[in-house]
């Protein structure tokens, strides 16, 4: 997954707020994940809007020195089929 | 299903385990059972809600959506719908498409018997929507005595027309009984062969379940053969968490380990009755109903059952085992329906010590009853003696009893049309 390119929630995934960071199911894989970062649901959410992945991670307060420990959670959200590459 | 979250930074205080912050709740489930209907065309010996009779009290289709509209707000990304047996009633394909249509997902369980090949087709072009058959034996022999005669054939069929019509990944389930135990390896190959998914959940002594419970449940030998067997087959296999009391044999099995009942799962049932989970109706379990004000929102986050279960459990007498962080005491409604106190070991335990508990109970003890009974009561009437009878027009070929007897049946007292009982050809 590269960081610097646009990327956005599959068209399919929802995504629901929980007291300790989020549930995302994705509806047509039926596959359940579960975000324990409140700030992991905070870059998601920026994603559509942001010009890059890195720079949702900064807009969402994400530490420069942290966003590698981001971009690893990322890339499982995108090997799940969770995240798509948008077209810039 | 996959946990996220960065990975630690060095030398951070680890994040707590999910399962642990399940255990205070949730906004809202994950996972919803909406059984839709008592009424069912078959009479399963192990049913878990005692189903045969439709209730007259079931929600109307109207309720029904305003229930999907509450789940749609409330985000409950599918529902698990069962019965009885959903499709027979002749709003289910109405309400399946109103769901997938507000964003809710439907998974319905069925025996099979509506799955036509039209409807098959019908299924299989929208993506929010799976199928789970039924199944308790991978022969007809071992089904059949479970599920009813002709059962496993209808099941058969319906796979068949879910295949042909393009449906991939559908569930094949199966409740796990001593008779089907050893034929594990010939379910999934009938699952392969449809390519459906196997679905293996555990039998429960709820509702008709109580009464075979004993000679149905696996030995302690086929629990460690299960067992095995799921290791082996590990991710491939769905369980729906149903085994988690089996981690006491040492590797915990995929899934969140835990009694979700209250905290991520619920029931609501066709009368809008919302228990803490599918296989505890008995009013001990009941959270509220979906017709008070406030909805099913108001019983699943303010409930005094549900706030109650979601503060941290007692592990009693298993506090001390050594396996109690991997089983937690086992399936609240398993202890319940068998007399066992609920702070204590599983009726299945595999250290033995449910057993040993089992043996101990006195012969005056009264085991709860489910608080529903829907089942058809063709069994009770044929061990009674009596037979179901009803009240027709004397057929004409016995001549008449009365020289104006009635030719028609009479016309009710409550009936409306002035033209009740006037008939043309009359004379």
């Amino acid at each position: 997954m590269d960081l610097d390119r646009a990327w956005e929630l599959h068209p399919q995934v929802s995504v629901r707020p929980e007291p300790f960071g989020a549930l995302l199911y994705h509806f047509g894989t039926r596959k359940l994940s579960f975000l324990k970062d409140p700030r992991l649901l905070e870059v998601l959410r920026g994603l559509s809007d942001a010009p890059t992945a890195r720079a949702a991670c900064l807009a969402a307060g994400v530490p420069e020195g942290e966003v590698r420990r981001f971009e690893i959670a990322l890339e499982s959200l995108e090997q799940s089929k969770m995240l798509v590459e948008r077209p810039s | 299903m996959t946990l996220l979250a960065p990975p630690p930074a060095s030398g951070a205080v680890p994040a707590p385990r999910l399962v642990d912050l399940f255990e205070y709740g949730l906004d809202a489930p994950i996972c919803l059972t909406w059984e839709l209907t008592y009424a069912c065309n078959l009479s399963c010996v192990h049913c878990l809600s005692s189903s045969g009779r439709r209730d007259p009290r079931e929600l109307t289709t109207e309720e029904c959506k305003a229930v999907i509209d509450e789940l749609e707000r409330m985000q409950v990304f599918y529902v698990n719908i069962g019965g009885g047996e959903p499709t027979v009633r002749p709003d289910f394909w109405e309400l399946v498409e109103y769901a997938t249509q507000h964003h809710v997902g439907v998974k319905f369980s069925t025996n099979g018997v509506k799955i036509t090949p039209e409807i098959a087709s019908m299924l299989a072009k929208n993506s929010y929507v799976d199928v789970q058959i039924s199944l308790d034996g991978a022969t007809a022999d071992v089904n059949d005595a479970i599920r009813g005669p002709k059962s496993y054939d209808t099941a058969m069929n319906a796979m068949q027309n879910l295949k042909d019509a393009g449906m991939k990944n559908f569930k094949l389930s199966v409740v796990c009984t001593r008779t089907n135990i050893p034929q594990l390896d010939e379910f999934k190959a009938i699952a392969d062969r449809y390519g459906a998914q196997l679905r293996l959940t555990r039998l429960r002594p709820s509702g008709r379940g109580a009464d075979v419970w004993d000679e149905l449940h696996p030995t302690a030998e086929q629990q460690r053969e299960l067992y095995d067997w799921l290791i082996a087959n590990g991710d491939g296999v769905l369980t729906g968490d149903s085994f988690f009391h089996l981690s006491a044999f040492g590797k915990a099995l995929p899934g969140l380990n835990l009694c979700g009942a209250g905290r991520v799962v619920c029931l609501i049932d066709p009368v809008g009755d919302v228990y803490a989970c599918p296989f505890a109706i008995h009013d001990e379990f009941l959270a509220g109903n979906i017709r008070m004000p406030g909805g099913f929102q108001e019983v699943w986050q303010k409930s005094e059952l549900f706030t109650r279960l979601r503060e941290p459990q007692s592990g009693g007498a298993c506090t001390s085992c050594q396996f109690f962080d991997t089983c937690k005491g086992g399936c609240m409604a398993a202890k319940f329906f068998t007399g066992l106190p609920l702070d204590g070991p599983d009726p299945e335990c595999v250290q033995g010590y449910g057993e040993q508990l089992l043996q101990q109970r006195g012969d005056d003890l009264v085991i709860a009853k489910p608080s529903q009974d829907h089942s058809h009561r063709t069994d009770k009437w044929s061990k009674s003696g009596k037979v179901p009878v009803s009240i027709t027009p004397r057929p004409a070929g016995l001549g008449p009893i009365m020289t104006t007897g009635p030719k028609s049946m009479p016309v009710s007292a409550c009936e409306e049309s002035p033209l009740a009982g006037f008939s043309p050809q009359a004379d």
